[in-house]
């Protein structure tokens, strides 16, 4: 197995042994990211992380303590902010444009010595499940380079699935994590909204926007969360409790477990090779021991126009700040202030983000917010109250991530209503707040993952990757690479 | 024609806060474009606001001056509207869910006390500035941007532009006087918009109302207010209509102009801040403000009843403005016939206020001199009626009552000089003096009256009645004056 193919787990563990330099590691890596083209990536680090792997082999062969994070390379979705570092969102509206500031995210990874390899491809403001909307051209799924990898985090997860990254970091707002997770094959978990710090992440929705972790093993997704999550003083929205320590207890009896199936989560739109690989699933963990309950969670039918409502408006908001008067791109020619905003606005933006802007902009106008805006948040609170009575029956509910393998670039760009509806199970988590990851499991024959999504009670992330690390224990899923 | 006019307003003031509202940033005044400044007050992507508590004390602070309720759990809201002085294309504000709501401010003018209903109050940040130069165009400078301001808004229940002009001073003084704002209009740290309508007696059916802006100062904004009326009642009366719209105040031409359009604003798209937790604001916290304010107007009111043993409706009157109670209490620190101070301030001095149109503040007699003149008075060296005069001679002049009293002379206290002119009296009247010998005792007024007309008021009535009795009856009698 080559080195960018290693668990950080593992490559933490060679590091300290110094079977191997962190520099050995980088190239490996960057071997990998040259060799093969998916365009996973917007901006690379490359002399500068080698600069940074040379200081932590220095610092390994003074036989300083290295942190579980120390030197493995880590991929940085593009719309959370390193100081210094183009920070493009995926769009042209964000030419050229540098933060002053690091996420609070980037710091404490940088207090805890991670190497950042680089800016990874997305969705351009994180609206996509796809990958398609980007300014820098779609990403390749590493499983089928004719595939989409997902989205809105494909470039992360695209990086992750193909050893082009040991780790990443990706945001997902209505599963912009789970849902490409599931079509990489790769672990991926939306913690609860606030247990990540989302103070330097390019605001899409900010009630539901969070960063979360992507690895390839249920540990290592569980370390990097340990590193980004707790409080920030700079983020009212985050939650003053404790972070547990998740990448050191992840051992769990399964036996006794109640997991909740909800039957809204098997019905119209359900692939019958997704469906069945997940029945095959909650079998085996019934052979674990777990006990199946069949759950409802009546208010489902509804949280796709809930999502679309609450988060459009919310980003028509959010994305009023790009008007070209003090950063990134400005259109050419202008004769007023007024045409310089909307030519800048009209050149900046792709179709999918003027879409959801304009239909924001409606569901927040006067004479609409109550019908649109009004009862999206009325719906939401009965969403979060059916999992909140759920969770009253069982520890964990499972559900496919996604109701359909990778579909192909260019199948469903065209038809946006479509395109949201492969966000139909990874939404519901998203406006309940609560925590979700979805778990890659075994490839079937025609090589396509399919992701397991796990949904717990808010702040259960333990429970969650406990879980998940029993299911990896039991092989019900499959951690091989595509390479 | 005449028009009755209604008038609320809309002041925004900055509130005296070290830092930003929703960032680190000095809130310092007149420092260099854009060195008070950070990625949050910006707002540059992916940055987050921190609420300011200091922020929100002193927006309790003024709250519970007016008598505001103050809501326990509110959440702000985003005012979108695109503008290159708004940094995030929406200012953070409050909107279905206002800081506090209902409160009153009561004021004084030419005697007359007025209440003005306070409809809410909102915690918001204040937007950057435009600067336009002619050779490098537009520039924008974001020192101010995110500086806190409490906007307060009125019930439509000013009726004149003087009233409007007193009350925002009454407002502008508070607020000063709790360290809320600097109130410092000139620097626009309070900014005033009015709005005006008006209509013909007797009809039910209020005009269009218009709204005022770029008011800097007290003065500007009676003039604007001023301007505003004469406009509209030109319209109304040639029949002509009234559009609803906002006009800007040119202090130099003295005219208002209606603004631009595309500045005008359409629908701000208000919804709930969701970067923001819910603000709760719980007893303890308000007690604790409370405990810290300077005595309001209620508690002053009640505390004039006991420690100056007077009438609680002059408490009442006494402390319907912080200046009057500060001045009673100037007085009664110096003087301390409680009763007399009193009185003289409720009749006298807002009396005088009223008919020469002036508020205390502008009053010449400092509450020192007053005092003095209450000294004067209790010395017996003037008579109250003396006094009144004396006092109308103080505020027109300037001068104080023993200058005056120096002048005019005081009260003729020589019992020698009393005597002689009793006796002079008392000759010219032979025939009164007989009348009363033989029993007409309702004499006495008249010889009283001739006395005083004599000495043109000044002599001493206590010291008149005495000597006349003696010298009519023979033997000196106990009056119903009593020497104090």
């Amino acid at each position: 197995m080559e080195l960018c193919e290693q668990s950080a787990f593992v490559l933490h563990q060679m590091l300290v042994s110094k079977e191997i330099s962190c520099r050995e590691i980088l190239l490996s890596l960057l071997n990998r990211i040259h060799s093969r083209d998916l365009n996973a990536y917007i901006t690379l680090f490359e002399e500068e992380a080698l600069k940074e792997a040379e200081r932590v082999d220095q610092q390994i062969k003074r036989g300083e303590d290295l942190s579980p994070w120390t030197g493995i390379p880590l991929a940085v979705k593009d719309n959370i902010c390193i100081q210094g570092k183009p920070t493009t969102c995926g769009s042209k509206i964000l030419t050229s444009f540098q933060p002053p500031y690091d996420a609070s995210v980037i710091s404490k990874l940088k207090e805890k010595d991670c190497l950042f390899i680089g800016k990874t491809n997305m969705d351009e403001f994180a609206m996509g499940s796809s990958n398609e909307n980007s300014h820098y051209h779609p990403v390749r799924n590493p499983w089928d380079p004719t595939r989409v990898p997902g989205g809105s985090s494909g470039g992360s997860v695209a990086a992750v699935a193909s050893g082009q990254a040991i780790w990443a970091l990706g945001s997902d707002t209505g599963g912009s994590i789970r849902q490409p997770a599931s079509f990489c094959g790769v672990v991926g978990l939306k913690p609860t909204y606030g247990r990540v710090s989302r103070y330097g992440l390019v605001a899409f929705a900010s009630s539901l926007d969070q960063i979360g972790p992507i690895a390839r093993t249920v540990q290592d997704c569980a370390l990097l969360l340990e590193a980004i999550a707790g409080y920030d003083s700079l983020d009212s929205t985050s939650l003053d409790r404790p972070v547990p320590l998740y990448s050191t207890n992840l051992k769990r009896e399964m036996q006794g477990m109640k997991m909740g199936i909800p039957r809204e989560f098997f019905g119209e739109g359900l692939d019958s090779k997704v469906e069945e690989r997940i029945r095959f699933a909650i079998h085996q963990l019934e052979e674990a021991g777990v006990e199946p309950l069949e759950i409802s969670l009546p208010h489902t039918e509804y949280a796709i126009a809930t999502y679309y409502l609450i988060a459009t408006a919310e980003a028509s908001s959010n994305l009023a700040r790009y008007d070209g008067v003090r950063y990134g791109y400005r259109t050419k020619s202008f004769r007023d202030l007024y045409e310089m905003q909307s030519k800048t606005r009209q050149e900046g933006f792709g179709d999918e983000v003027k879409r959801r802007i304009m239909l924001g902009t409606y569901a927040l106008s006067a004479g609409y917010y109550e019908a649109y805006y009004g009862r999206a948040q009325k719906a939401r609170t009965l969403i979060r109250r059916d999992f909140d009575q759920a969770f009253e029956k069982v520890d964990f509910i499972l559900t496919p991530t996604a109701p359909t393998q990778a579909f192909k670039i260019g199948e469903k760009i065209e038809d946006p209503l479509q395109m949201y509806l492969s966000d139909i199970y990874t939404v519901s988590p998203s406006l309940a707040g609560v925590p979700a990851l979805s778990l890659p499991l075994d490839i079937p024959k025609d090589g396509l993952p399919i992701g397991l999504q796990f949904i717990g009670k808010t702040l259960e992330e333990e429970k969650l990757l406990q879980i998940a690390f029993a299911c990896e224990e039991m092989k019900i899923l499959d951690n091989s690479i595509s390479s | 024609m005449d028009f009755e006019v209604m008038i609320g307003v809309e002041v925004h003031a900055q509130l005296l806060t070290k830092t930003k509202i929703f960032c680190g940033c000095s809130t310092n005044f007149g420092r260099n474009p854009n060195t008070q400044v950070c990625p949050i007050c910006l707002g540059m992507p992916g940055v987050l606001p921190v609420l300011n508590q200091e922020a929100v004390e002193l927006a309790i602070r003024a709250a519970l001056a007016l008598h505001c309720k103050i809501l326990r759990r509110e959440r702000f809201a985003r005012k979108g509207y695109f503008y290159p002085d708004l940094p995030k294309g929406y200012q953070i504000s409050q909107y279905e869910e206002p800081f506090a709501a209902e409160g009153i401010l009561s004021f004084e003018r030419n005697g007359n006390c007025k209440t003005i209903r306070i409809k809410r109050m909102n915690l918001e940040e204040d937007a950057g500035k435009l600067i336009h130069e002619e050779d490098r165009g537009s520039l924008v400078d974001f020192n101010r941007c995110g500086v806190p301001l409490l906007e307060i808004a009125t019930e439509p229940d000013l009726t004149s532009p003087k009233d409007t002009h007193t009350f925002l001073a009454e407002l502008r003084q508070i607020l000063q006087y709790l360290e809320v704002s600097s109130g410092d209009m000139e620097k626009g740290h309070l900014r005033c918009e009015p709005n005006i309508s008006l209509k013909k007696p007797g009809q039910s059916e209020w005009g269009t109302r218009t709204e005022l802006k770029n008011l800097n100062s007290l003065k500007g904004v009676e003039k604007g207010l001023l301007f505003e009326i004469r406009r509209q009642k030109r319209l109304l009366e040639s029949g002509q209509p009234i559009r609803q719209e906002t006009l800007l105040w040119d202090e130099k031409r003295e005219i208002a102009l209606p603004m631009r359009v595309k500045e005008e604003a359409g629908d701000y798209r208000y919804f709930p801040e969701p970067d923001l937790v819910p603000l709760v604001i719980d007893e303890e916290w308000i007690e604790r403000v409370k405990r810290s304010l300077p005595e309001l107007p209620d508690d002053r009111k009640k505390r004039f009843v006991e420690t100056y043993k007077i009438r609680e409706q002059d408490a009442q009157t006494l402390t319907l403005t912080r200046r009057l109670a500060d001045y009673f209490e100037e007085v009664v620190k110096i003087h301390s016939d409680f009763t007399l101070a009193a009185n003289w301030i409720i009749t006298e001095v807002l009396g005088i206020l009223h008919e020469k149109n002036l508020s205390i503040g502008d009053l010449s007699v400092t509450p020192a001199r007053l005092a003095g003149l209450f000294h004067l008075i209790q010395d017996e060296t003037i008579s109250k009626k003396m006094a009144k005069e004396i006092f109308v001679k103080m505020v027109e002049s300037g001068k104080q009552a023993d200058e005056i009293v120096r002048v005019q002379g005081g009260q003729i206290r020589d019992e020698a000089e009393v005597e002689r002119i009793i006796e002079e009296v008392l000759k010219g009247n032979s025939e009164e003096k007989v009348r009363y010998q033989s029993g007409e005792v309702k004499l006495m007024g008249y010889f009283i009256g001739q006395v005083m007309k004599r000495t043109d008021g000044k002599a001493n009535p206590r010291m008149v009645n005495e000597i006349l009795r003696k010298m009519l009856e023979g033997n000196p009698q106990k009056s119903g004056v009593q020497k104090k």
